[in-house]
């Protein structure tokens, strides 16, 4: 799989993930799924849900996570994957990560360090939950093209 | 008939595709492992290697989680349409991975030999003690033994709150201080005697009443939490912030022979206000100074929490979490009670309405006494009243065993337990003023004296222990 992201969704992330420093950002990628390839159109950025340990743990609640998939669904996206920022640490899944990971959901996290955001690289779980293995994420600078109302 | 669950996009590949599926069950449980045989690959998504539903996995009947309802056991018709909920929760590493965890030094491997070679703790849960954080509400009787055997045990982090000094009165129980330390802030008393235990460990000390202003502040830095104090605001405000915050509360109490532990963790069981909703009436619940306790019970009870909380720490062993356990020291018998989280909990309940700190004195009823303006005497006015006037009666309400520790030349023996059946004894006319210790039964004695028509009672305010220091230090204080 390959996800592809907007470069201003990109950018967004990395704000958020700056923004909450030194807590863990965390939100979720809504998009259209094909055969090989995930197309990011909507992120929903959230708070985090955790009251505590907010350096080293995010939590999006179930009820968060609905009402993110029912927002979604209005126009037709779907759930493809979650992002968050690992504060002072690299943009690698944490053991701690693997053991509550979904399949098949994208895990996009940015590294921010001293409050500076790095790198953002992509991660799905093994159908086996073994391992989470890097895919391919692509930053695309997408037209819009502004028409006014009339 | 079959119901229907809604599948989340990352489950579906392993449903072919489908967001909806329809399967004959009776119940969540059914349903779930029909589902998982239906398609193999779903299973180690939705369960743990021990059977029970992965903590991340959430299961809706309709509007409603199922742990506000019946959990797996929640029965579903043919009307219902049961969905797979994602929680996510994730982060950068943490204390639970190994490589993470501090390095034991060749002294600490010897100090604490006798852990490493238990299969359950080893060198990873020893590590595991060294990063972890424990905060202390009080060092007291509870807090005395648990802050010994946690030191003793090699936590890494100790947080102490307390604000009292160490008076003579504690040593018979608080074996954390000693006769050296009388008048020592207890912090400080504290502080010496676990370094000399353990100096690895690092000892944080918060000289202050826990109050809500800061209570979450201070609990948040903290993995543990082991209550050990002795009144019902503190306890519910430990209680409160432990649910707010998410983290495990080792609860105990002790009343003379009788003591209680459990764990709260909002997240797996129940919590304190699901087993007690509501505090008593102030007053009601005589505390350790006013009841007395035997020595021995809060070094069994904080032994107790000092357990449960290294075992929280190793994850490891069954723990309290979801059980009240009862000791009589009397009887030495351990009882046992099942604590079921109680959906309708003002805090760890589905709906909460506490969901921030509240006023945990005005939630006790403290301050809502009546007042006793003028029905008070203190110790100097009744020594001259009583040399101008020989026929008062002073009225000692406290039991006869106290009345041998120590009396008040001159007064008249009647216990408050015995006093509403023995009020005939009593001249209608006479002058009257109700002594005890302190001076809290001579006031509910004044009070069943005022009911039953006497119209000329007073109390002795602050009891023997005031007359001992203000009039006569010839009567032993207690």
């Amino acid at each position: 799989m390959t996800l592809a992201l907007d470069a201003r969704q990109l950018a967004a992330i990395r704000r958020h993930g700056e923004a909450d420093y030194p807590h863990e950002a965390c939100g979720l990628i809504g998009g259209h799924a094909g055969e090989d390839r995930k197309i990011a159109v909507q992120l929903v950025p959230l708070s985090n849900a955790r009251l505590d340990s907010r350096r080293n743990r995010y939590l999006i609640a179930p009820e968060a996570f609905r009402r993110a998939e029912a927002l979604l669904a209005r126009d037709d996206l779907e759930v493809l994957g979650v992002y968050h920022s690992h504060p002072d640490h690299p943009a690698v899944p944490s053991v701690f990560d693997r053991e509550h990971a979904w399949p098949w959901l994208s895990y996009v996290i940015v590294g921010v360090a001293r409050g500076q955001a790095q790198d953002a690289r992509s991660w799905t779980l093994a159908d086996d939950r073994g391992a989470f293995n890097e895919e391919a994420l692509i930053i695309e600078d997408r037209k819009v093209v502004w028409q006014s109302q009339s | 008939m079959a119901v229907t669950v809604l599948i989340p996009t990352p489950l579906r590949p392993f449903t072919d595709g489908r967001a909806r599926v329809q399967l004959e069950a009776a119940t969540v449980g059914q349903l779930l492992e029909r589902l998982a045989a239906e398609h193999t690959a779903l299973r180690g998504h939705l369960f743990a290697a021990d059977g029970r539903l992965r903590s991340f996995v959430n299961v809706y009947v309709n509007d409603r989680d199922i742990r506000t309802l019946g959990r797996e056991e929640t029965p579903v018709g043919p009307e219902d349409t049961v969905s797979i909920v994602p929680s996510i929760a994730g982060g950068r590493g943490s204390t639970i991975v190994a490589e993470q965890l501090p390095e034991l030094s060749h002294e600490e491997i010897l100090r604490y030999s006798r852990h490493l070679i238990l299969p359950d703790v080893g060198v990873e849960g020893q590590r595991k003690l060294k990063a972890a954080r424990v905060l202390l509400v009080g060092a007291g009787g509870l807090g005395s033994p648990a802050a010994l055997y946690l030191a003793a045990a090699g936590v890494g982090t100790l947080g102490i709150v307390d604000f009292d000094v160490v008076d003579r009165t504690n040593l018979q129980r608080q074996v954390l201080h000693g006769t050296s330390q009388l008048g020592r802030p207890k912090l400080e008393s504290a502080r010496e005697r676990l370094h000399d235990i353990n100096p690895h460990v690092r000892v944080e000390t918060f000289e202050t009443r826990l109050t809500s202003e800061h209570a979450l502040e201070i609990l948040r830095e903290f993995d543990v939490v082991a209550d050990g104090t002795d009144n019902f605001p503190t306890r519910y405000l430990v209680n409160d912030a432990c649910v707010l915050l998410g983290k495990p509360n080792v609860y105990g109490s002790i009343f003379r022979f009788e003591g209680q532990a459990s764990v709260f963790d909002a997240k797996r069981g129940p919590c304190y206000r699901c087993l007690y909703p509501e505090p008593p009436p102030p007053g009601l619940v005589p505390s350790c100074a006013e009841g007395g306790v035997l020595g021995v019970l809060p070094g069994i009870i904080g032994s107790i929490q000092a357990l449960e909380t290294i075992k929280l720490i190793l994850g490891t062993g069954d723990t309290l979490i979801g059980r009240l356990l009862l000791f009589d020291a009397l009887q030495l018998r351990f009882r046992e009670l099942r604590l079921e989280k109680d959906p309708a909990c003002p805090v760890c309940g589905a709906h909460p309405t506490v969901t921030s700190l509240i006023d945990y004195e005005a939630f006790c009823g403290i301050g809502a006494e009546p007042t006793y303006d003028g029905a008070e005497i203190t110790a100097r006015d009744l020594r001259e009243e009583w040399v101008r006037n020989p026929e008062l009666v002073v009225l000692d309400v406290r039991e006869p065993h106290e009345a041998e520790i120590a009396r008040i030349a001159g007064t008249r023996l009647m216990p408050l337990s015995e006093l509403p059946q023995r009020l005939h004894e009593l001249d209608g006319h006479a002058e009257l003023v109700t002594h005890c210790h302190h001076g809290l039964r001579s006031l509910k004695a004044l009070e069943i004296l005022k009911a039953a028509g006497f119209p000329k009672v007073r109390s002795l305010k602050g009891g023997i222990d005031a007359w001992s220091v203000a009039v006569d230090p010839g009567v032993a204080r207690y």
